[in-house]
């Protein structure tokens, strides 16, 4: 426990130590912050008309109007964040020899890719919280339900511990950033557009498809739901992701 | 203290490590001498749990480097050929970082940290990021990394390289400091080091153990002649001619302006072959054994002798 304690303050002192934290998370806030504004806008304006009809003043929700597309398009931007956030974790060591100190130390191969992991949740639930302050605005001059929004900063933050799991698997295959990054984007993106083919196809290949899709789970916490059945699958699609890094180190070194 | 027995190592086709077998006692500097690709690196990462072998066993401190890794780990500091540094770490806190990997307890971390410090001379850049001191002084990191944690072994790997010449000669007096208390396996490819720093050496070419013993050992039994090469202004036939004079002197040879002479192990005639060149003014430049492990080395090295 101390070691995965050791390696993810280590790993999060990188973070802040190179440029990476701050453009990753600036850019991330930015962008999340302009979705917020002129979905409040569009809101705001829709409200105003919708109100004057007493038959649709009963369906403005500011959680069905606002938070629920923000948190798909802040899903979107996770994709091309989180392999920002994992493509240096272990590519990098490789590059520049410092894993011969790791597995010279008596460290586990779990314990090393643990302490990664856990260093990017961090990053990411720093990031989600940030945008959270973002809602206040929304709680102070409406009156949001909390339940949907509570279920779906719980998503996205599943989501992104999966999104980066992933990415950290690929930063097990190479040396290489850029290539680590572009497969974990590659990837998401694909895991994500499972559903959409999904919706194409029939029978139990669609039922699959629409099961492994990042997305689809994804879908019920925005509005409310949490179904365990949701919140397993990410937790066991992480656990694979971490699961296969795992994999790969230990074969690496014993090839 | 180190054991090392019918190693071998294959890297797909190509063997690296062939059926090594060699043992360093306990608080012994030992070196691991071989030209470039001889499998130096490879051993030690072997030893140091970096890399599994294909066969054979070692032992380190009394533990099986394959059945008792982490044991091993604890026991062993290890600075790699390349050093292993997170250059947006400062000097401090990279050794502090390792103090934890390596499981010095929190209380004795400090000391540890500033014992380290102290001993590889880093006092100055401590407070430094690494990625902006220089060549020499991130080689000391990685030498202060190896022992934070007072280890009972010290594997280095070329720990001189890329370094200056004062800057060599204060790392080897640092490693020679650390006899008796550490045992050292250091490997280098020029021989120098070995003959200034080390107790014994294992020399391998090729993945191939070639020798190994103590310096002494090894010099007198490879050569059964002993003998001088003398340096002089000239060294041709009227030379060698006059020291093949001298009594008991068996065999003179000539190359350049050096002069081999050799005589039988058991007598000593380096008093009379000085004095010779001196009385003659022959202009001694130098002196020196015939059955110096240079020799041996380069022969060695060149091929010209098998075990
Ligand atoms: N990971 C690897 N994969 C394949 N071959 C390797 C690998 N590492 C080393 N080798 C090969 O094994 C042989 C021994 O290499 P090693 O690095 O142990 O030599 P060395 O004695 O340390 O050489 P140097 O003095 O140049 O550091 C070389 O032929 C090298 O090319
Ligand atoms: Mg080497």
């Amino acid at each position: 426990m101390r070691n995965i304690w050791s390696l993810m303050k280590k790993e999060i002192g990188a973070y802040f130590s190179s440029p990476i934290a701050y453009v990753v998370i600036s850019g991330f806030l930015l962008l999340v912050g302009y979705f917020f504004y002129s979905l409040v806008s569009w809101f705001n304006a829709q409200a105003m008309q919708m109100a004057q009809n007493p038959y649709y003043a009963q369906h403005i929700n500011i959680n069905e109007m606002v938070f629920s597309p923000l948190f798909h398009n802040m899903s979107i931007i996770l994709i091309l964040v989180a392999p920002l956030l994992t493509m240096r974790l272990l590519a990098e060591e490789k590059k520049s020899g410092t894993d011969e100190l790791l597995y010279t130390s008596p460290l586990s191969v779990g314990q090393i890719i643990l302490g990664k992991y856990f260093a990017a949740l961090v990053m990411l639930a720093a990031m989600l919280g940030l945008t959270a302050l973002l809602s206040i605005f929304a709680f102070a001059f409406g009156n949001p339900e909390i339940a949907p929004w509570l279920t779906g900063y719980l998503g996205l933050f599943l989501m992104g511990a999966t999104f980066i799991a992933i990415g950290l698997f690929f930063s097990s295959l190479t040396d290489n950033q850029i290539v680590a990054a572009f497969l974990t984007f590659v990837t998401l993106l694909l895991l994500l557009v499972l559903n959409w083919v999904a919706s194409s196809g029939s029978g139990t290949w669609q039922s699959v498809l629409s099961y492994l899709s990042l997305s689809q789970h994804f879908e019920d916490m925005t509005r409310g739901i949490l179904d365990t059945k949701d919140v397993v699958y990410y937790l066991s699609f992480s656990s694979f992701g971490l699961f296969l890094a795992h994999s790969v180190i230990q074969s690496r070194r014993w090839r | 203290m180190i054991e090392v027995q019918g190693l071998t190592k294959k890297y797909g086709e190509l063997v690296a490590v062939r059926d090594l077998t060699f043992k360093v006692e306990t608080g012994r500097i030992w070196g691991l001498l071989g030209p470039n690709a001889a499998g130096k690196t490879t051993t030690m990462r072997i030893l140091t749990g970096y890399l599994p072998a294909t066969a054979g066993r070692a032992t380190v401190a009394g533990f099986d480097v394959f059945n008792e890794p982490d044991a091993v780990k604890k026991s062993i500091g290890y600075l790699p050929e390349v050093v292993p540094l997170y250059l947006d770490m400062t000097v401090s806190g990279y050794l502090g970082f390792v103090a934890e990997i390596k499981q010095v307890p929190a209380a004795k971390r400090k000391a540890a940290i500033a014992r380290a410090v102290e001993s590889a001379g880093l006092k100055d850049v401590s407070r430094r990021l690494i990625k902006n001191i220089s060549r020499g002084f991130k080689q000391r990191v990685g030498i202060a990394q190896a022992m934070i944690h007072d280890p009972k072994v010290l594997v280095l790997d070329e720990p001189t390289i890329g370094l200056d010449p004062a800057q060599i000669r204060e790392i080897r007096e640092l490693i020679k400091g650390l006899r008796g208390e550490h045992t050292i396996l250091l490997s280098t490819h020029i021989l120098p080091e070995v003959t200034q720093v080390c107790d014994g050496v294992v020399i391998i070419n090729e993945g191939r153990l070639m020798a190994s013993g103590s310096l002494e050992d090894l010099a007198a039994s490879f050569e059964r002649k002993d003998g001088v090469i003398l340096k002089l202004r000239r060294a041709g036939a009227e030379e060698a001619a006059l020291f093949k004079g001298i009594p008991g002197v068996d065999r003179v040879s000539a190359e350049g302006n050096e002069l081999r002479i050799e005589w039988g192990r058991g007598r000593d005639l380096h008093d009379d072959v000085a004095r010779l060149a001196l009385d003659r003014g022959l202009g001694l430049r130098e002196m020196r054994s015939v059955a110096s492990i240079e020799d041996l080395y380069m022969k060695i090295v060149s091929g010209g002798l098998e075990q």
